[in-house]
């Protein structure tokens, strides 16, 4: 009984509160250290940030914003999407557009009008959804908008009908294969097999200027910062709890007088909103964007992201992200064959070992080292980001006999 | 289209108060339910007086769960008639809707927010405006507040309202679910075995509740358990077979020849 009072998700108050600080102030501080890295010290010091490495830390945050997505939708609405890689590719593509736009007439045809492809597919004027395309608001507008009505669609479509768990993955992957296909046709207008690149510059920079790199890092990481705080909100608030609800009982849910179906729609497309922004973000770090992005496999790795990282803490999506991300980087270069089984391999050893993958370990081990008090503070009115994360009683009786 | 008494439109089911100027809450007629050719209900008639306690008894398959299911929205019936007063008309709302309207279900096994805290369970199960924009921004008031005191006072969980659901016993996460439909303040609670898997004392005290929930509320219980249903009901409905066999106190159930037959008799062979 004694345990049972030991719960160590109902009085971290401190430990919760400060979570969004914490992220925040990491953000801050490895985004400053990097630029003063870069900025500052000489090619051949031992404090000097390359500027390839810059562009490598701006794709992983690239990567964390989108599995902060995923966790969104999964870790607190138990919604499994295995197609969220198609909103990062949407927002990828919107912001590819306006960026072969900026190429204008410095193009291999020199067409001041017409991307290259369109040129060599021997169309003479833009399709009608290129229109403004070469315009930054408009590109803005996309970045969301095309993401967003993508996801409030499918995702009417699905929940109306009740649709969830198993099925519910199926169609996403099905959604995500469905766009890959219809990218690479040519007639797409969106540059087939190759998709769009040889990009120039953004907002008039050059973007092979190692200036402009360091500023789309820092750019990422303030949207990162942002998104974070947006997921923060939402999921303290009645919102969040509604939608862990939503996860764990939705026929309860509805009974008490919700309407789940709205509460999933909207948080789908906020999160695809998310995916898109990372994936605007994406593309001019890395000069590129083609249907590969719309891959089956893409998707599935992100949710092994947020798995190894622990879901229903967002902060687990953000460091799953990054160190899956940097092991693949180093892994590849050594065997690059053998990734998958390793990431494969990862999966398996996290789901049986840690289920609530590093986040879990983590809160693990603080609760070894800083036992929770029996006093339960009274405090639940934001209560639901971390009795989330500690759902099975088991753990918490497990570590108040280890201690 | 449901109108007011002035006739006037009624843009959300929010502002509907059942009408029982003639005394009853609910109204179930001619209603019947096939699945595959399985015929779950069957004409079934029923009517439940504003703030009765009624009991609902019959072996498995009679039809118990599913009349529920057709009351709450959960499953739509073949045909008949389902009103809630004299007005408004279940089958054209939702399980939402239903539930905003005043109807709190329970159901058999006990259903709770789980990796929500106790309070928390409560507060999303208050009554009040259940939007997307209205959840994002809310803040407790103090009303509210006072009101998720007094359900935890009334289910007796006001120690426990920081755990999470989860940990709770079984007795408890009933007693929890029962708070969570007292929070809506519905007009009609429909309770599906509210004792199943609960100790004799639990048993006594959850008798006590929902006879005092009786009055300001109406309550319907499906049970098996024949010592709580004569602990508490003073009006007991038999169902065998999709419709309803008798209806009468426990006295008469328990002399009925036809329910001896197909329901008792069962039990005590």
């Amino acid at each position: 009984m004694k345990t049972l009072l030991n719960s160590p998700s109902v009085n971290n108050i401190t430990k919760k509160m400060s979570s969004l600080h914490f992220v925040i102030a990491i953000l801050f501080v490895s985004t400053l250290y990097v630029t003063v890295c870069n900025l500052m010290f000489a090619e051949g010091s031992l404090l000097h940030v390359s500027d390839y490495t810059v562009s490598l830390l701006g794709k992983y945050l690239c990567y964390a914003l989108l599995a902060l997505a995923v966790d969104l939708v999964w870790g607190y609405c138990g919604i499994l999407s295995l197609g969220h890689g198609a909103f990062f590719a949407l927002g990828g593509y919107a912001m590819g557009m306006y960026l072969m736009r900026q190429i204008g007439d410095r193009g291999v045809y020199g067409n001041p009008e017409l991307p290259d492809f369109m040129v060599f597919l021997n169309w003479t004027e833009l399709p009608w959804y290129w229109a403004g395309s070469d315009n930054a608001l408009v590109m803005i507008l996309l970045v969301f908008a095309g993401p967003g009505l993508l996801a409030y669609i499918f995702g009417t479509l699905a929940f109306r009908s009740r649709v969830s768990g198993v099925y519910l993955s199926i169609m996403t992957q099905a959604m995500t294969y469905a766009l890959l296909l219809s990218f690479f046709r040519n007639e797409m207008g969106f540059g087939g097999n190759n998709g769009l690149t040889d990009f120039k510059e953004i907002f008039g920079f050059s973007l092979q200027s190692p200036n402009t790199k360091l500023a789309l890092f820092v750019a990422t990481a303030v949207m990162l910062a942002i998104g974070y705080a947006i997921s923060h909100f939402i999921v303290n608030s009645k919102m969040g709890r509604v939608v862990t609800a939503i996860r764990d009982a939705e026929d309860r849910v509805r009974f008490v007088g919700y309407k789940p179906q709205h509460y999933k729609v909207w948080i789908f497309v906020v999160s695809a909103m998310l995916a898109g922004v990372a994936g605007a973000l994406y593309v001019p770090q890395v000069g590129i964007i083609n249907p590969g992005e719309f891959s089956p496999l893409n998707s599935i790795e992100i949710v092994i992201w947020v798995a190894i990282g622990g879901r229903g803490t967002l902060y687990g999506a953000l460091v799953g992200a990054i160190v899956v991300s940097y092991a693949k980087t180093r892994f590849t270069a050594i065997m690059p064959e053998a990734w998958l089984f390793g990431l494969g391999g990862l999966f398996v050893l996290v789901t049986l070992l840690l289920p609530k993958g590093l986040a879990g370990l983590v809160t693990n081990l603080m609760d070894k080292i800083d036992p929770p008090s029996t006093d339960n503070k009274p405090n639940s009115s934001d209560g639901s980001a971390n009795t989330s994360t500690n759902k099975s009683a088991d753990d918490s009786i497990l570590t108040a006999e280890n201690k | 289209m449901i109108v007011d008494k002035h006739g006037s439109p009624l843009s959300s089911v929010d502002n509907l108060k059942p009408d029982t100027r003639h005394g009853m809450i609910l109204y179930v007629e001619d209603v019947s339910v096939s699945f595959d050719g399985f015929k779950a209900l069957n004409d079934l008639n029923l009517y439940i007086g504003d703030g009765e306690l009624r009991c609902l008894i019959g072996a498995n398959g009679a039809g118990k769960t599913t009349l529920m299911d057709v009351i709450t929205g959960k499953t739509r019936p073949d045909q008949g008639k389902v009103s809630f007063g004299q007005q408004i008309d279940l089958l054209e709302l939702d399980e939402s809707e239903i539930a905003r309207a005043g109807i709190g279900r329970k159901f058999q096994k006990p259903t709770v927010f789980e990796a929500l805290s106790v309070f928390e369970n409560i507060e999303l199960s208050l009554s009040g405006d259940k939007g997307i924009w209205t959840a994002l921004f809310h803040k407790l008031s103090g009303e509210q507040k006072d009101k998720i005191d007094e359900v935890l006072q009334t289910i007796g969980l006001t120690a426990e309202q920081h755990y999470p659901a989860g940990r709770l016993s079984h007795g408890q996460k009933q007693w929890l679910e029962i708070g969570m439909l007292l929070a809506a303040e519905p007009r009609l609670l429909l309770v599906d075995e509210p004792v199943a898997g609960m100790t004799t004392q639990e048993t006594e005290r959850t008798a006590e509740l929902l006879t005092s929930l009786a009055g300001k509320h109406s309550v319907v219980v499906v049970e098996h358990d024949m010592a709580f249903v004569r602990s508490i009901a003073r009006k007991v409905t038999v169902l065998h077979q999709g419709t309803v066999l008798a209806e009468g106190s426990m006295d008469e159930i328990q002399a009925n020849k036809a329910v001896r037959e197909v329901y008792l008799g069962e039990e005590q062979a």
